[in-house]
């Protein structure tokens, strides 16, 4: 009930004189950072190559049409390996990163304090490496090829797959854990009957997520001589052959877009 | 028979959620378990198959101690105990059949699990129940497909397809409508008395709890303030349990009984009325 005889203050604010001044001065300080680097970066900068850059641009272009469409034959047997090299990648990396996501899921972990971090440390290291790095360095130790592309795809791949399962596996419904360990069932059952129907979406999206990924990296990994698609656009670049770039550029976009749909169709049909 | 001595258990938070609790479940006995929310309820139910580990006490059923039991004898036990549970708790993306075949996982190996190859009686046995609590209809459906009340039928199944010697009910209907949950608690009811099978039922409905079970154990803060027959709880005792309320409208005159579910078509567990249920009830009660 209203009581008439009472009044309420008309103005309200959600902040305090104190924390706007200190908002508007972050906002400040922000400005002048911008400013500060837009020096910074553009000390070395030579504006004559800058105001070339349209007519540079123009001239690679027109050297880029025609296509050279008759190149295209030589670019199948590439465009193989770049596929195989990301779906063997993506199925070597989903068979390492299951566990490693088991072992750093809060609830299934068998020690927070000693095989979480571990399991933290593989997803972390994975992550943090580029997969034409992984490439780099493999090709130095397997030496050039696809069985180098393979395997930098699957070491990159691993983290990430790891990272998005394992947060899967924390956000499952743990009732359905408690009744299923309450019938008496082992722990192998209970993955089995209570976590792996309930993360079973996620894992398939993510596996074809990361598939869909992976055909955009193996496509340039050839740049550094670990087979595929990448290692003729390398070719062709030496040679400043621009209608052959042209066409690998184009078959590029058209397995891309290809591998986006299937990816969308698998997800769409799981879920 | 279910025994609970000086049953204690302290949460790594400080808070007592169990203070010393002994009871005794006869064989066959249902046993109402009510009390405000945060009493212990929960952590009561969950401490005898040690979902919940307690912190001190022991808990006997039949010539086990359950508690002091290692990892292999507790799954064991653990198979001899069927747990119902508030949200159902089934597996939402598995079929209504994996779901009550899970209430065997104790039995049957991995191997075996995992190909979902059950042995002939456990199948036969999950169809009989499944008949029992009137899915027949529904055995290959998913488990996300059914209405609540369909759900927590098949999670009395499961619990039920452990043959159990005791059953573990914890808040069974509230996630129902009233209806359902009275023919919830109705199917709970008779089947431990087909089966004399002891259970502990946690609700909050204390109506509901008066209608359909005839010992009621009243837990506050952790310790049993309240253990007795349905029509002994009074207002006194209700707010020793709960606190200063007006309860006339809570406590349910005793021969009040209504004639529902006459014309319900999924009603299959009740061709004999309600009354007549609670009457077979009191008789066991009494003899």
């Amino acid at each position: 009930m209203v009581d008439a005889s009472r009044t309420f203050p008309e103005s309200w604010r959600k902040r305090t004189t104190r924390t706007e001044l200190l908002i508007w001065a972050g906002w400040l300080a922000l400005v002048a950072l911008f400013v500060f680097c837009w020096q910074v970066m553009t000390q070395d900068t030579i504006w004559m190559f800058v105001a070339d850059a349209p007519s540079q641009a123009a001239d690679i272009g027109s050297r880029m049409v025609p296509p050279r469409w008759a190149y295209l034959p030589d670019l199948m047997a590439p465009l193989w390996d770049t596929i195989n090299i990301a779906t063997l990648g993506t199925l070597l990396a989903v068979i390492m990163a299951v566990p490693v996501a088991f072992l750093a899921a809060r609830n299934t972990t068998p020690s927070v304090r000693f095989v979480r971090p571990v399991a933290m440390l593989v997803i972390v290291a994975s992550r943090s490496i580029n997969a034409l790095i992984w490439a780099l360095l493999l090709v130095a130790i397997i030496g050039p090829g696809v069985p180098a592309g393979i395997v930098a795809i699957a070491l990159r791949s691993i983290g990430f797959v790891a990272k998005l399962l394992y947060e899967a596996i924390e956000e499952i419904d743990a009732q359905q854990v408690e009744a299923v360990t309450a019938t008496g069932a082992s722990t192998a059952q209970v993955i089995d009957y209570a976590i792996v129907p309930q993360i079973l979406p996620a894992f398939a999206g993510i596996c074809v997520f990361r598939w869909d990924i992976n055909i955009r990296e193996s496509a340039v990994l050839g740049l550094v001589g670990a087979g595929g698609l990448g290692l003729k656009l390398q070719d062709s670049l030496n040679i400043l052959a621009w209608p052959q770039v042209t066409v690998i550029f184009v078959l590029i976009l058209l397995t891309v877009l290809v591998s986006e749909w299937v990816s969308a169709r698998v997800r769409h049909a799981i879920i | 028979m279910l025994r609970l001595q000086n049953l204690t258990k302290t949460y790594r938070t400080g808070d007592r959620a169990l203070n010393g609790v002994s009871l005794t479940v006869e064989p066959g006995q249902v046993v109402g378990l009510i009390g405000p929310s945060g009493a212990g309820k929960s952590t009561l139910i969950r401490c005898i198959n040690r979902l919940v580990e307690p912190s001190s006490g022991q808990v006997t059923l039949g010539d086990t101690a359950l508690t002091g039991l290692g990892h292999g004898s507790l799954r064991r036990a653990r198979r001899r105990i069927g747990m119902i549970f508030q949200e159902y708790a089934l597996v939402e993306r598995l079929t209504v059949m994996e779901n009550v075949l899970s209430g065997r996982l104790g039995y049957v190996g991995f191997w075996r699990s995992f190909f979902r190859k059950f042995p002939p009686d456990a199948v036969s046995k999950a169809y009989a129940l499944l008949d029992r609590v009137g899915l027949s209809d529904h055995v290959d459906k998913r488990a996300d497909a059914l209405s609540g009340g369909q759900r927590q039928r098949v999670g009395i199944a499961r619990a039920l397809a452990q043959d159990p010697d005791l059953l573990l009910v914890d808040e069974p209907t509230a996630s129902l409508d009233p209806k359902t949950s009275r023919q919830i608690m109705r199917l709970i009811v008779e089947i431990c008395d087909e089966r004399g099978l002891p259970a502990i039922i946690n609700i909050h409905d204390v109506a509901l709890a008066q209608s359909f079970v005839r010992r009621i154990i009243g837990l506050k803060s952790g310790e049993v303030v309240f253990d007795g027959a349905p029509n002994e709880l009074t207002d006194a005792v209700l707010t020793r349990i709960y606190g200063e309320e007006d309860w006339s409208a809570t406590i349910r005159p005793v021969d009040e009984e209504s004639d529902d579910q006459v014309d319900d078509p999924d009603a299959e567990a009740e061709h004999h009325g309600p009354a007549e249920v609670l009457d077979r009830e009191r008789m066991a009660g009494l003899s």
